[in-house]
């Protein structure tokens, strides 16, 4: 029956909507196939991450092929809920392209930018269900290659450049990874993931195990844009159309956390990489650098789209500094943030989406009275700003509270205050924005009132309703989190 | 109707009531009319709990669970009772009093105002009869951010510096303080229910870890204006005067000190509090506040900010008066929440009639206003007498109270700070008194008359409201003998 292929057909349906797309040619016809193909991959998620919840793991071996030796695309806890955030906000993203990429691409080349999305969407959907290491390896290039070009798109010239440097520095996480890869193999002989999970403790501490482990960390945090490695990411997001850099920040840095999770808790095992390895300690203190300088940096960015592009890199830090606890309640905040920084910041992107298509470009100088001017954009963004801050009643206060719950466990009151210390640089970079939209008298860049086009704003305002909404019902977002938390603890993939 | 729905009214009328107000917008009259039905209906629900509360019932409202064991609940309580009855009671009243306000003023954005404050009270509601921490502390966000706007209601350069501190010092010691002893407190004592002698005893905290996370708690609720986070009092009188009236004279300041008791009272435990010592630093700072703020509001000429430090200081006193820690001073702490409520709405109500129809913002203006605002006036006086705690008046009762209760535990540099900042009060209010009606009229003041009757019965009723306190003080007083233990 079809849902025995769904875990197939999760990625199939997208990356075949790619050349679809590229066969239609004409715009909105590509656009129905991509909204099409993310809203069934969107659906097959949700069917599948209930199956998990009510079931378990679920197994498919491609082709047949059983495994290790075919490839097996594997759906559990973990998995199933970034699948579920992938697809969701890949759907979001593409109803809100039909006006966005329209006004910001050339005509001819419309249908080339669906085919590049659907490619994207289906190269991070395959890199998280897949059970396979060089699998995983195949998907990244995907995402990675289709994400080169997405960004490339941007109308700004310097959108090749940031492009060019994203090419340069993920081929090199990518190569990372895929050498890591390697020696793994070399060493237990087998790619599968679960089957290196079990192989590995034999081996675990010769030296190209843990070269291996070194190469793939370097190699994923160049991907996720851990602090030091994350020079790609502000312009990347800066220069990028709207929609890509809504999609792009909502997933593609969140699918890399996912991998590294998946090799430090499935594939080396808690005990090597937490007990033996400093691996947490370096990881702490990379945060906490990340968080604080990032935090900082953004505060002094004239361009709202910088601003919370170096915002993005702080609220990694703190995902990975949830990872770096090692804990139930750490590791929860992880995952819970990893969902609920996806949507809030793809929420903020989508309305600054809607902003660029007013006044250009959104440069503090272009927001000077914009509460007047666009007000429901800018509640939008002041919302989705508390969020970002960790208000209680919105979804960011979800992991903010595990993570400092996880500090507070772990006896590191320092930490718990560094935490809150930090959100209150949050507070001052959204702070800026209130400013100006609220405060400041209408500029010369300050456009007519009037909002962004009516699709652009309801979906926009839809993920500005899920950070509410999330804030409250958190059965999927924090139990789904716990559950993916316990798995990667419990040691069962 | 039982409690559960009676308290989801009493939550949701004020919200519904701005989505009313909101679509009457264009019909000021009709806009009107919402404003002041919502005020009476929801004064009639929060009415309908109280022979419940009174019965030792406690009506309650599970509504969302966020995280296991975490969730969003309403539950009444005798001091959330008495809050929800004085802060509903007087929106009633401000709310005639603002509608000669904003139209004798002719102030814009007159639909924005009426439904922020509608918001503000729903809010209010939600802090009065929140069941744990984390509702109440969800509620108490909620009502800064819906008070901003009325807060930068103008919207020129003052009332945006003004919003500004407003936000930054009520957000700020919000997120860096409250936030964490909220999650301190879960990570101690593994819940966040308020209930009767507290939450902390069995988690062990150290006398010192005690005492930081009260300290946490102390200055992180901003709202209660502790110096030294009270800066954004004094910064919020931009706004219009009903403003300052019911928010910042009742609803707003008072949400700050009733989480100040309810935390010492349901989540600390009085008794625990009191074995461990871990408060004995509290009078200190709070008996700092009273004085130092009364000698600011005696060198102040602008009569509102004169009454924005007043307030400083007599939210301190409630502060004081549950640091403490007897029986005698927590009811006498709840009891000056209502009293003090009474007698300063007044007095912002007569500074708002002065400004409308004299145009007069300082102190030094105020020579021989008597005459023509006799009834202005008088109603002032009222208030400050109350203020001053002098018999029959309102004040009078909550602050023989206090002095009672220190006296019981021994407190005897407090009753020195009591009777010192009585003192320190008649000296900033009387003058004001005597001014107005024995000191001549200046030349040159153009003449006028009293300002707009809504506004002149809002602040007689409140005046009068002051002096018949004490002899219908029985339902206030059973409230708060039941917060403190007392048999009523």
């Amino acid at each position: 029956m079809i849902f025995e292929h769904l875990p197939a057909l999760e990625v199939a349906v997208p990356l075949v909507a790619a050349p679809v797309t590229l066969l239609l040619r004409r715009a909105a016809a590509a656009w129905a196939v991509t909204v099409a193909a993310c809203v069934f991959s969107f659906v097959a998620a949700l069917l599948l991450a209930a199956a998990v919840a009510a079931q378990g793991p679920i197994s498919y071996a491609l082709g047949s092929w059983p495994p290790p030796w075919g490839i097996e695309y594997r759906v559990d806890a973990l998995s199933a809920f970034v699948l579920v955030l992938v697809s969701g906000m890949a759907t979001a993203v593409a109803l809100f392209a039909w006006r966005s990429a329209a006004a910001e691409l050339p005509r001819e080349q419309l249908y080339l930018f669906y085919t590049m999305y659907c490619l994207c969407v289906a190269g991070l959907l395959g890199m998280t269900i897949t059970g396979d290491a060089f699998n995983l390896f195949v998907f990244m290039e995907i995402a990675s290659l289709s994400s080169y070009v997405l960004i490339a798109l941007g109308r700004d010239r310097r959108a090749l450049l940031a492009s060019y440097q994203y090419l340069i520095l993920g081929t090199i996480g990518a190569t990372f990874y895929v050498i890591g890869v390697g020696m793994l193999y070399l060493a237990t002989g087998t790619l599968n993931i679960a089957d290196l999970a079990a192989r590995l403790p034999q081996v675990a501490d010769t030296r190209p195990v843990l070269a291996a482990l070194a190469f793939v960390t370097v190699g994923v945090s160049l991907k996720l844009a851990l602090f030091p490695l994350h020079l790609w990411l502000p312009n990347a997001y800066a220069y990028a159309p709207s929609a890509v850099t809504a999609f792009l920040a909502a997933t593609a840095t969140k699918v890399s956390v996912y991998v590294l999770l998946r090799f430090y808790f499935t594939v080396f095992g808690a005990r090597l990489v937490v007990e033996e390895l400093p691996v947490e300690e370096v990881l702490l203190v990379l945060s906490l650098v990340a968080i604080a300088t990032a935090s900082l940096v953004a505060l002094w960015q004239a361009d709202l789209k910088r601003l919370f592009a170096y915002s993005s890199v702080a609220q990694i830090g703190y995902i990975t500094l949830g990872i770096s606890m090692a804990s139930h309640a750490g590791l929860t905040a992880a995952v819970a943030h990893l969902f609920n920084h996806g949507i809030t910041k793809g929420a903020i992107f989508l309305l600054l989406g809607g902003v660029a298509l007013r006044t250009g470009r959104v440069g503090f100088d272009r927001v000077r009275g914009l509460g007047q001017a666009m007000p429901l954009t800018s509640l939008g963004i002041v919302i989705a700003g508390l969020s970002l801050i960790g208000i209680p009643g919105t979804a960011g206060f979800i992991s903010k509270w595990y993570l400092v719950l996880g500090a507070i466990e772990a006896g590191r009151w320092w930490l718990a205050a560094f935490i809150v210390a930090t959100s209150l640089i949050a507070v001052a970079y959204v702070w800026r924005f209130v400013e100006a939209a609220y405060l400041a008298p209408a500029g010369a860049g300050t456009p007519e009132r009037g909002e962004a086009p009516r699709p652009m704003l309801v979906t926009a305002w839809i993920l500005v309703g899920a950070c509410i909404w999330f804030g409250f019902d958190t059965s999927f977002s924090a139990e789904g989190a716990r559950r993916a938390a316990t798995l990667m603890l419990g040691g069962a993939p | 109707m039982s409690g559960g729905p009676l308290i989801a009214a009493a939550l949701l009328v004020p919200a519904v009531g701005a989505a009313l107000i909101a679509a009457a917008g264009r019909w000021p009259n009709l806009r009107e009319a919402a404003t002041l039905g919502t005020a009476a209906l929801l004064f009639a629900v929060v009415l309908a709990l109280l022979p419940r509360v009174l019965a030792g019932e406690a009506p309650a409202l599970e509504a969302i669970e966020m995280l296991p064991g975490l969730s969003i609940g309403f539950r009444l309580e005798p001091l959330g009772m008495l809050f929800a009855l004085v802060a509903s009671g007087l929106w009633i009243v401000n709310s005639v009093y603002s509608i000669g306000y904003m139209r004798g003023n002719d102030e814009p954005h007159q639909t924005r105002f009426y439904v922020c404050f509608a918001l503000a009270l729903a809010a209010t509601m939600g802090v009065a009869m929140a069941a744990n921490v984390l509702t109440l502390f969800l509620c108490y966000e909620l009502l800064t951010l819906v008070t901003w706007p009325l807060v930068t209601h103008h919207g020129d350069d003052a009332a945006k510096s003004g919003g500004r501190v407003y936000l930054g010092v009520l957000l700020g010691s919000s997120i860096a303080f409250l936030l964490p002893a909220m999650i301190a407190t879960w990570a101690a004592a593994g819940t966040l229910e308020f209930s009767p002698g507290g939450i902390l005893g069995g988690a062990g905290l150290s006398p010192a870890a005690t005492a930081g996370l009260l300290a946490l708690y102390m200055f992180g609720i901003g709202k209660a204006a502790l110096m030294p986070v009270h800066r954004w009092l004094p910064a919020a009188m931009v706004a219009p005067t009903p403003v300052s009236a019911l928010l910042h004279a009742v609803a707003v300041v008072k949400a700050g000190v009733f989480t100040v008791v309810k935390v010492i009272v349901y989540v600390f435990g009085v008794d625990e509090l009191a074995a461990l010592g871990s408060a004995d630093w509290l009078p200190v700072v709070a008996g700092f506040t009273i004085l130092a703020a009364s000698i600011v509001a005696l060198r102040s000429d602008n009569l509102k900010r004169r009454l924005a430090y007043s307030t400083v200081s007599q939210l301190s006193y409630v502060v004081l008066a549950a640091a403490l820690l007897v029986p005698l001073s927590i009811a006498a702490a709840a009891l000056h929440i209502a009293a003090h409520a009474v007698a300063k709405i007044t007095l912002f109500f007569a500074a708002g009639a002065i400004y409308t129809a004299a145009g007069k913002t300082e102190v030094s203006q105020l020579d021989g206003i008597g005459r023509r605002m006799p009834w202005t006036m008088a109603a002032f006086a009222l208030g400050a007498l109350s203020l001053i705690g002098i018999p029959p008046a309102a004040g009078f009762l909550s602050k023989w109270m206090m002095f009672q209760g220190a006296a019981s535990a021994g407190h005897w540099p407090v009753l020195a700070v009591l009777s010192l900042s009585t003192l320190l009060n008649a000296a900033y209010f009387l003058p004001i008194v005597h001014a107005a009606f024995l000191r001549p009229p200046r030349e040159g003041d153009a003449p006028h008359g009293e300002a707009p009757l809504p506004m002149v019965a809002a602040l007689t009723f409140t005046a009068a409201a002051t002096l018949v306190f004490p002899f219908f003080a029985g339902i206030p007083l059973a409230l708060a003998g039941a917060l403190g233990g007392l048999a009523p």
